[in-house]
């Protein structure tokens, strides 16, 4: 049991890093992040309003000027703040979102592993 | 002893949510963004609403006055309400009124401030929207007051008689 | 008038409660038969909030506008069907609704559990008339769907059109009886820890009500994501939006139930874990209606909201709380003292397993949903938690999940052997074949997708198999089994193979890619009773020379004065064809959206597949005792 939690761990981080949005460009990708702020609880991508269409041609324009994916995120912080952002960023202050339900996780294995001897057949 | 411990860590644990949930019940539910934040003003070139001619920030907003750069439309029928606030904010002294023209088509723009006067000074075009970006705005209507290069107010939405008044108050 | 009857029918119902307790405490106390009074009011009591419901309901096919709900919710040019949906589309009206539900619930709980001891019948019946009493306590001080206004408007002011829709109109009263229906499970349960009663009979008893409740609550959800998908118009059918969340929490905790009570009912360990299972489904469902009526949370749906509403609900969650939590440790007899040995190779392994995953997939959502609260009261910063956070956290642990779900339905109790099962060898390989070579010819990232189709289509094959060749043990669950790996692959394919056109177009002119040609062909006008519809009539041509005609729509409402944006949506087996379109402001240009998102269909079936599998298991259970 303790290989197939180890297992998970190791998964888990490399699963991190190969991030889940294959679908289509980088522009999906990102608009796909991004709050439409006047909207609720819509998407850049998936909203048509004022706002949004705005910030799919911004952020078209600043990836044909060279920006990357976080330049373009750090941009839009600056000017809205982290609300903006749907996938949070790994900082100090979402520690525990990201870290909490893998903890949970290892600690429902471990009360699994105490209360119950599990042999092997 | 060990037993004792598991149920008054859960209660515990309870009442910490509790008091989260209650104190976020009294937060305003609806996202505000902080409008008192002192930021600079974006340099950009902006394009002139009456000419093609381009021109810088630092060229509108010459550092000692006041300025309200104000964000409108035409299709937009709260910037035809609050018209008569920037009316009367225009016969202000010490402010000067910025207009941000935002994805309006020239005729129809011309035609409102035609029909209800023209407050502004100068006014700026913003068609696809990228300016108000720039600013950190949201839509229409939107007002920023600045003085010294710098954002010291930001009202999103339409303007009203209280707000006009501490306009002024911060002008004088 | 039927307000007024609505009103004081309403108010006699709640002083019923008063009598019942009485009744129940006189009955619990003496007698070891059900008093017969105690039925007959509890039904009386289901009467009156059935009438005041139909009072209301009445209220609003009339379009009587003295009554304030009606006048804010209704609007005399709206079809019959969304005036009667709009009963429950507002916040009064859904929580009388919640009340006949609970009502309901205890009436039917009393008249099928003759053969269970009176005192644990009689003692549910009071922890459900807490529930019931709060409900009516909250309706009358807080939200009465009864307040008269003087004098009477002409006009209302209208239902918000994105709620007039026909999944729409018949969802809240499927979802509600799925979460209310768990405060039936909440109060047994209460009552089974006090009298300790936590036996394999509780179980295979209480496993009906789980299942009712269950099938309600994955149909509502069903019923709500087809709305979304059909009505928000952006071809998306879940968003991870707080408000969903709320509803998917509670069943996750129902279907880690259903699971987990199978361990009860055959091998009586687990208790302590079923009670908290139990007490949790209400709870999560309790904390869903706090954090979506309280307007605590950002949303897209949207109730009135009131301050003093939100206050009284998080009281009345947190006495609930803390009531259970006094019961389960003052009276929760723990006989698991010594440690239970299993072999690994066992049907109680695998569910254990099933749990812990579940519980790992609940508090994703769980922390996903109120983080930002915490963040936001404690450190005052407001982020956002969307949906490349719950990909990320859900997908990886869905492989392995999905592999545990395949193998423990194979195991006995007790214990097995995998041995000898060659099959099973030869549908994995099969499956990475089939899911390799479709990766393959995709420029999509290899490794993750590669895994996650194996380990689906596996799960699909084996159960599959075993639907061909009879050999299930247990027709229920390996048709749900079966009906995840479904939805499994069709939401991977439906993400993979979407494709998409966003281009502007003005009337008469024509867009052209590799793969469609789009011509915007012309725009008509049409009027109905409480809308106007501007329908945009565009030509579909794909690479084979197919031609579609599709007549998206923006329809403006005249009361409320909205403009939503209907999409035209071509449903078949395969594949569905999605188009939209929107204005671009002062130009004469539409925005205009075109998707084909293949099966669609398959998502939906397979969800139904999986509600089927809970009717299968609760008739199939009925006709065994």
């Amino acid at each position: 049991m303790r290989f197939v939690n180890l297992f998970f761990v190791i998964f888990f981080i490399f699963s991190l890093k190969v991030s889940f949005a294959q679908e289509g460009n980088l522009k999906n990708k990102i608009t796909k992040n991004l709050r439409c702020l006047i909207c609720q609880g819509q998407s850049v991508y998936d909203s048509d309003s004022e706002f949004a269409n705005s910030v799919k041609i911004l952020v078209d324009k600043k990836l044909n000027e060279g920006f990357s994916e976080k330049e373009i995120y750090v941009f839009l912080k600056e000017r809205y703040g982290e609300w903006i952002l749907y996938d949070p960023e790994f900082s100090k202050i979402t520690y525990f979102l990201w870290l909490l339900p893998i903890i949970l996780f290892l600690i429902g294995g471990a009360i699994i592993l105490k209360i119950f001897n599990i042999r092997k057949n | 002893m060990k037993i004792r411990i598991f149920p008054v860590s859960i209660i515990f644990l309870f009442i910490v949510i509790f008091i989260v949930f209650l104190k976020g019940l009294k937060n305003p539910n609806i996202y505000k963004p902080k409008t008192d934040v002192k930021k600079n003003i974006p340099l950009l070139n902006f394009e002139l609403f009456e000419s093609n001619k381009k021109i810088n920030s630092n060229e509108i907003f010459v550092d000692d006055e006041f300025y309200l750069m104000n964000i409108w439309s035409s299709w937009c029928a709260p910037c035809r309400d609050e018209h008569v606030f920037l009316i009367k904010l225009s016969k202000e002294k010490n402010l000067k009124l910025v207009g941000l023209n935002y994805k309006d088509n020239f005729i129809n723009a011309k035609n409102f401030l035609d029909e209800l006067n023209n407050p502004y000074e100068i006014i700026i075009t913003d068609k696809d929207g990228l300016v108000a970006i720039e600013w950190g705005a949201y839509g229409v209507p939107e007002t920023f007051l600045i003085h010294k290069k710098k954002i010291i107010k930001k009202i999103i939405g339409p303007l009203n008689i209280d707000l006009v008044l501490e306009i002024k108050e911060l002008v004088k | 008038m039927a307000s007024l009857i609505g009103y004081y029918s309403l108010i006699v119902g709640g002083f019923l409660s008063f009598f019942i307790i009485i009744f129940s405490v006189k009955n619990f106390k003496s007698s070891e038969t059900l008093d017969n009074r105690i039925i007959f009011f509890s039904f009386l009591q289901l009467l009156l909030v059935f009438i005041s419901f139909l009072g209301l309901i009445i209220s609003f096919i009339n379009s009587d506008f003295s009554n304030e709900t009606v006048f804010n919710h209704s609007h005399t040019t709206k079809p019959l069907l969304y005036k009667i949906a709009g009963t429950w589309g507002n916040h009064e009206g859904s929580l009388l609704l919640w009340l006949l539900v609970l009502t309901l619930f205890i009436f039917l709980f009393i008249l099928k559990s003759k053969k269970q001891p009176t005192k644990y019948v009689i003692l549910t019946l009071l922890f459900q008339q807490i529930i019931i009493v709060g409900f009516f306590i909250f309706i009358l001080k807080t939200s009465s769907p009864f307040n008269y206004i003087f004098p009477v408007p002409k006009e209302g002011l209208g239902l918000n059109p994105i709620l007039q829709d026909p999944a729409l109109a018949i969802h809240p009263p499927i979802l509600y009886l799925g979460y209310v229906g768990s405060s039936i499970i909440f109060s047994s349960t209460l009552s089974a820890v006090t009298l300790n009663y936590i036996t394999k009979k509780w179980a295979s008893h209480i496993k009906q009500w789980v299942l009712i409740s269950w099938i309600f609550l994955t149909l509502g959800i069903l019923l709500g994501s087809i709305w979304a998908y059909y009505e928000l118009g952006w071809g998306g059918f879940w968003f991870w939006d707080p408000v969903e969340n709320v509803s998917l929490m509670p069943w996750l905790a129902l279907t880690t139930l259903i699971h987990c009570i199978l361990v009860l009912e055959k091998r009586s360990f687990l208790t302590s874990w079923v009670v908290i299972l139990s007490i949790s489904t209400f709870t999560l469902s309790m904390s869903g209606t706090f954090l979506v009526r309280s307007g605590i949370l950002n949303s897209v749906h949207t109730f009135a909201n009131d301050p003093e509403r939100g206050l009284y609900i998080l009281l009345f969650l947190f006495s609930l709380i803390f009531l259970s939590l006094f019961i389960f440790f003052f009276f929760h007899k723990q006989n698991e003292n010594f440690k239970i040995s299993l072999s690994f190779l066992s049907k109680e392994t695998f569910i254990l397993i099933n749990n812990w995953f579940m519980m790992y997939f609940l508090s994703v959502v769980l922390i996903g949903t109120i983080y930002p609260i915490f963040l936001e009261v404690i450190l005052s910063e407001k982020i956002s938690v969307g949906p490349p956070f719950y990909h990320k956290l859900i997908v990886p642990f869905l492989i392995p999940f999905l592999f545990f779900m395949t193998i423990g339905p194979k195991l006995k109790w007790m214990k097995s052997d995998l041995s000898k099962k060659i099959n099973l060898i030869v549908f994995f390989i099969i499956s990475l074949l089939v899911a390799s070579l479709i990766v393959k010819n995709l420029k999509i990232e290899f490794l993750l997708n590669t895994i996650l189709i194996t380990f689906s289509f596996y799960l699909f094959f084996v159960t599959l198999s075993d639907f061909v060749s009879k050999k299930y043990k247990n027709l229920p669950q390996n048709i749900a089994h079966f009906g995840f790996s479904l939805f499994i692959i069709s939401i991977l394919f439906n993400n993979i193979f979407t494709t998409e056109i966003i281009t502007n177009l003005k009337v008469g002119e024509k867009f052209e890619s590799e793969n469609y040609k789009i011509k915007f062909e012309n725009l008509y006008q049409k009027d109905k009773k409480n809308f106007k519809s501007i329908i945009g009539k565009f030509k579909i041509e794909n690479s084979q020379g197919d031609v579609e005609i599709m007549e998206p729509e923006l329809r403006i409402y005249n009361q409320p004065n909205i403009s939503t944006s209907e999409a035209d949506i071509r449903t078949n087996l395969l594949s569905d064809k999605f188009i939209t379109m929107n204005i671009v402001q002062n130009q004469e240009y539409f925005n205009i959206r075109y998707q084909t998102k293949p099966f669609m269909m398959w998502i939906w079936l397979s969800v139904l597949l999986i509600t089927i599998s809970g009717f299968v298991s609760f008739f199939k259970k009925k006709y065994e005792n």
